[in-house]
């Protein structure tokens, strides 16, 4: 079977875990698709994941109440075990590029780590993937009789649902005990849309000058075109933007069809978060800024100037 | 307590990259110390200056001879010795855990640091592969981290945002910017570096091999329209982008 691990939030399965259902019919590898579901009250996240796959199966315990990646590589490696899982599909989320590295070495299984595109190749599997930086495209492939795969988010669209409800299974895990212990989170929450489902991004730089400019020049441009929030990590470092907001090798990964970089030099580790934006946009002083080599329009000016004329010209 | 420092060489982030025989081709591109690895060697040095019983830093590098620079940099920072298993083999994540395994078990090891994407394969999944055959917690993403007794505490990233955590020895630590400031070796210290033992090591020793296989390579290279607009009069500038937005390439309304 081909068992993939589908996140969740608020009761509802999340865009990630749509996504991997499609992955998985794309590939059509033979047995049912299965989706296991890990965590606490889970009646309507697996009432609806069955809309869209053959089986559901459902681990609800406490145990499973928070992501630790000990606990959640055990709980994938049994299901896949007991199941006879041939391809594990995983969303490559943090957590999801952390846990099935595990359950790989768990299943001594080759992983195909973050992945755009899996496919069959008269029965080995491949994987598409993004290296250096993102700056090149590589294949991998596995021949292994069991294969871990970790797919980008927004790699595929998001499923369909199949049109027959699937079948419900509760499953029993045995569960290690986590080593590491959780004193705190800061979960970053944006009233605006979130950065990955995002249309358009807008992202601001140091070259904004203060996280007031900020305030009013980015978010004051995003409020009038609907558009997600980003920043560097410059900015963030700085401690004039949240993490969250973060867009980079060491943030978010981002391709929205419009991507506006202001007051962004460009360095190449950003440029990997970001650089598969449909049409990117920069605006900056410095015409040598390495960003306008990789924008299709640009405008070279000062953004204090240039940023309230195009919230001007947006004002709805 | 000893700790083990993984690093890997890559090519510059600036570097020019070409493809020859469907691979990166790294023949004259300059290569440095992975970025992300290198805090880890820094942070190894602050828990040792910071008081820890550090006894000893090792460090590890898998790969071809001009590896030796990456090693040779680390050592000049302060590491105390290192291991380098010379190899021109590709060798995955998942296969190269299993030496990283290994070798931190021969050196009673008891932290591991490495960095947190490796910025060449852009993959994140040698600190949990090697963590897992270790049967060790590990924490990824670290961007705060101190030692107290055998406890580390500190500052991780997430799903979601951030975490605090606290972690026994052993442990698995994958770092990142933010963590600390990587010093620059001195001159002195890369004399001394020279005299340091650095032990050649083959992958014959390992039984590893690649657990998967690399079939081909292409440059991502987006053609960009490249469109430049003057932005002295904003008005004007404002009105011109706009309009390519909106007509051009669709994106607005």
């Amino acid at each position: 079977m081909i068992l993939l691990v589908a996140d969740h939030n608020n009761g509802k399965p999340s865009k990630m875990a749509l996504e991997l259902v499609q992955a998985a019919r794309d590939l059509g590898r033979e047995g049912p698709i299965t989706a296991l579901v890990l965590g606490q009250n889970l009646t309507a996240v697996a009432n609806e994941l069955s809309q869209y796959v053959e089986q559901v199966l459902v681990a609800d315990l406490p145990q499973l109440a928070n992501y630790n990646p000990e606990i959640w590589a055990a709980a994938v490696t049994q299901i896949a075990q007991e199941g006879e899982a041939h391809t594990i599909l995983v969303g490559a989320s943090r957590s999801g590029r952390e846990y099935s590295a595990r359950v790989a070495v768990k299943l001594d299984a080759p992983l195909l780590e973050d992945v755009i595109k899996v496919q069959d190749q008269g029965g080995a599997l491949q994987g598409t993937k993004y290296a250096y930086l993102a700056r090149v495209t590589e294949v991998y492939e596995s021949s292994a009789p069991v294969t871990v795969v970790s797919v980008k988010p927004g790699a595929y669209n998001p499923a369909s649902p199949a049109g027959s409800a699937g079948e419900q299974y509760d499953v029993e895990l045995e569960l290690p005990t986590s080593r590491t212990r959780s004193t705190g989170k800061v979960i970053e929450k944006t009233t605006r849309v979130p950065l990955t489902e995002a249309d358009i991004v807008i992202t601001g730089g140091r070259g904004v000058g203060s996280p007031e400019n900020f305030s009013s020049l980015i978010e004051g441009l995003a409020d009038n075109l609907g558009a997600g929030v980003g920043a560097t990590r410059a900015v963030v470092d700085a401690g004039w933007r949240p993490y969250g907001e973060q867009v980079g090798q060491t943030g978010k990964t981002v391709a929205p069809k419009a991507y506006i970089a202001i007051g962004v030099s460009g360095a190449v580790q950003h440029l990997s978060g970001m650089g598969k934006s449909k049409y990117i946009v920069a605006v900056n002083k410095d015409p040598e800024a390495p960003i306008f080599k990789n924008a299709d329009y640009g405008i070279v000016g000062d953004l204090h100037q240039v940023i309230p004329a195009l919230i001007e010209a947006t004002r709805k | 307590m000893n700790i083990l420092c993984v690093i890997r060489q890559v090519p510059d982030g600036e570097a020019k990259l070409r493809i020859n025989n469907s691979k990166v081709d790294l023949e004259g591109v300059t290569v440095i110390m992975d970025g992300m690895d290198e805090y880890g060697v820094e942070q190894a040095l602050r828990l040792r200056e910071s008081g820890a019983s550090v006894e000893q830093i090792i460090v590890l590098a898998v790969g071809p001879a001009r590896n030796e620079d990456a090693i040779r940099t680390a050592l000049a920072m302060g590491a105390d010795r290192a291991i380098h298993v010379e190899t021109s083999e590709y060798l995955d994540p998942i296969a190269l855990s299993k030496i990283v395994a290994q070798v931190a078990q021969e050196e009673n090891v008891s932290l591991i640091f490495t960095g947190g994407q490796q910025s060449d394969w852009d993959s994140q999944a040698l600190g949990a592969s090697t963590a897992e055959r270790l049967s060790w917690p590990q924490v990824t993403w670290t961007n705060a981290l101190e030692l107290s007794g055998e406890t580390l505490k500190g500052k991780h990233d997430i799903d979601e945002g951030a975490e605090t955590f606290e972690v026994d020895l052993p442990a698995i630590i994958t770092t990142q910017q933010g963590l600390n400031d990587p010093r620059y070796p001195t001159l002195p210290n890369i004399m001394k570096a020279k005299k340091k033992e650095l032990r050649k090591d083959t992958l014959d020793r390992y039984g590893v091999q690649a657990k998967i296989r690399h079939v081909s390579s292409n440059i991502q290279v987006k053609e960009r329209a490249g469109k430049l607009i003057d932005g002295k009069d904003p008005q004007a500038a404002a009105a011109q982008l706009l309009e390519l937005l909106r007509n051009e390439a669709k994106v607005i309304s």
